[in-house]
């Protein structure tokens, strides 16, 4: 296990490296001139010049990207080029915000996605299975924006019982919530569902039903542990999933997270803050992935960890 | 998906029980409609478009200058420019479906290649494919697909060429692990053995065996495409207005939702039941097509 550990810490650690290189590359590659973004519309070209040059950007990629590197190492994601700030801290300052969130989705959906799966098992393939079955489509096939909205108008604008969007209370943080939750939700009602269905038909459940014991007693206490690990363990898998969502329903809500800050330095093509959430958001789902992977075989012993 | 063809000649009538089947299922049956009808709808849009999508209307506009509700001559009503909706969505219909399908396309054709190459060949080969895919992985695919569009000028092609290079990631992994565990199986072993060529093993032998996950993921891919597409659109950096995607028409309008919704919710439904049916019918695909998992998934 540990020889496994090890090895798949220095995958992690190699996989990293890779993402800053071509994410690097790629925003090497962006046309916009981040001088002339600093420098304004009204600039000489000599101030753009001058600019250019102390940013290093004149120097040839490798040079800039090995200075990223050794920067990245010590901990120093570099500045803005729009805002006078830190990118370490403008994401420090943002991260707690998409934390809350995420943390909160993660128990959204499965609250959700559990007991939609546990009833649906149960109910196996009579009206109720074939209903909520058809909900946990719907829910994998429904964009995070349209969600949002939808949710936004019956129950903000219609209703009127939760705020518009914004932060700062509860009531703020149940719409945003359920949207980032809405899409696992349905890979959870189908994966609670298999998953029961497995167990139920496990030798020692029909030995359980043999003793006599009563059928809430055998599902509660037998089945549903059982059934409930292989699911628990994709809770690594979804943080990949969470990085993408939190883009769009940052910006559906008003969020002041780190999908909403990368978002408004993509549209002003503030390079080192996109560079920063994307490490920031890599690191999180290897992280993520490590965590399934290991978590997996010490739920299933069956999974070999050589 | 052209599995028509590749199923030909041998098991052309194959072709026919997988339709068959899929429509007895009723979630199928129904995924196929939605398809056919929108396939229709892009195919003959210019037929059955009632008005000029791209034409700003005086009529389309009420006495406010505000888009004007679904009803009347202008059948989902108009939207903040007096264009009638009704005629963009069928437009957009196109849209969806050919980056659905190209986007798609390329994915599934680069994810199967790199797939088969590195189950096939194994050693070095693999090792450098397969970290690469794992470092494709763990890319936040919205992040990287924003970004991406933003260096290149989004044209639709464009925008379909993003989302293929998003997306062939679960594929290779599934065909990786297929092929892995096949090339070891006797069969191939044998045709190594006897000195059958790489390509002949792979194409005689190795590809029949895949076409069924290729079928299912491939399915399954379209949804997953048509969603970022739409996603992209709907942040501004997919397909490019006037040029309608249903994703875009959300992003035009989302700022009065709360007066005209049917701008936003009409196209969201078209979204989700897009996804929808190819959810569905990539599902029972998967059940037809590998019985072992019969049961497990549905």
């Amino acid at each position: 296990m540990s020889g496994y550990l090890v090895r798949r810490l220095i995958e992690s650690a190699l996989i990293l490296l890779g993402i800053t290189f071509v994410t690097f590359v790629l925003l090497y590659m962006v046309p916009a001139d981040p001088a002339r973004q600093i420098a304004g519309r009204s600039a000489t070209a000599e101030t753009v010049a001058n600019i250019r040059d102390q940013l290093g950007l004149n120097d040839p990629l490798f040079v800039q990207y090995f200075r990223y590197l050794g920067n990245l190492l010590q901990g120093d994601m570099g500045r803005s080029y729009l805002q006078r700030a830190e990118v370490a801290d403008l994401i420090a300052a943002r991260l707690p915000a998409s934390l809350l969130l995420m943390v909160s989705a993660i128990v959204t959906e499965l609250i959700l996605g559990l007991t939609i799966g546990v009833v649906a098992a149960l109910r196996r393939n009579r009206p109720a299975d074939h209903t909520l079955m058809i909900f946990s489509f719907v829910s994998i096939s429904a964009p995070q924006f349209v969600i949002g909205i939808l949710l936004l108008y019956v129950f903000s604008v219609q209703f009127g019982w939760l705020p518009i969007g914004g932060y700062g209370t509860f009531a703020h943080l149940i719409l945003p919530s359920i949207t980032l939750g809405f899409l696992g939700a349905g890979w959870y009602s189908r994966m609670m569902r298999s998953s029961m269905i497995d167990v139920l038909e496990q030798d020692f459940v029909r030995t359980a039903r043999a003793k006599g014991l009563s059928r809430l007693h055998i599902i509660t206490r037998h089945v549903m542990p059982n059934a409930i690990l292989p699911v628990i363990a994709m809770i690594g898998i979804d943080i990949g999933l969470f990085m993408s969502g939190i883009v769009v329903v940052e910006s559906v809500f008003g969020w002041p997270g780190i999908g909403q800050l990368a978002w408004q330095a993509i549209q002003r093509v503030d390079i080192p803050v996109i560079m920063g959430v994307t490490m920031v958001s890599a690191t999180a789902i290897v992280l993520g992935n490590l965590i399934a992977d290991l978590v997996a075989p010490l739920i299933d012993p069956r999974i070999k960890t050589k | 998906m052209s599995d028509a063809q590749t199923l030909r000649p041998k098991s052309q009538s194959r072709f026919i029980v997988v339709i068959s089947e899929l429509m007895r299922r009723p979630r199928a049956a129904f995924g196929m409609a939605v398809i056919m009808v929108m396939v229709f709808g892009a195919v003959f849009a210019p037929l059955i478009m009632p008005h000029d999508p791209f034409e700003q209307s005086f009529d389309g506009l009420d006495l406010m200058g505000g888009p004007l509700p679904p009803g009347g001559d202008y059948l989902l009503g108009t939207d903040l420019l007096g264009r009638d909706l009704a005629s963009r969505l069928i437009l957009g219909t196109r849209t969806s479906l050919i980056i659905g399908l190209v986007a798609n396309g390329i994915a599934v054709i680069l994810g199967a290649s790199v797939g088969i190459a590195a189950g096939f060949f194994g050693g070095w080969t693999a090792a450098i494919l397969m970290r690469f895919t794992d470092l494709m992985m763990a890319f936040p695919a919205l992040l990287l697909a924003i970004v991406l569009a933003a260096i290149f000028q989004p044209s639709l092609m464009i925008v379909a060429l993003v989302i293929a290079m998003v997306n062939w990631v679960q594929m290779s992994r599934v065909i990786y692990t297929e092929t892995r565990s096949l090339a070891e199986r006797e069969f191939i072993q044998v045709q190594r053995a006897i000195g059958s060529s790489s390509l002949r093993i792979l194409g005689k032998h190795l590809l029949p065996h895949l076409l069924s996950s290729i079928v299912v993921f491939g399915t399954l891919g379209i949804s997953t495409t048509v969603l970022l597409e739409a996603t992209l659109s709907f942040l501004g950096v997919g397909v490019q207005p006037p040029m309608p995607s249903w994703g875009n028409i959300i992003f035009e309008n989302q700022t009065y939702f709360s007066t005209a919704p049917w701008l936003v919710f009409i196209p969201g439904l078209l979204i989700v039941l897009l996804a929808l049916a190819f959810n569905l019918v990539g599902d029972a695909l998967r059940d037809i097509l590998d019985p072992t998992l019969k049961g497990r998934h549905g």
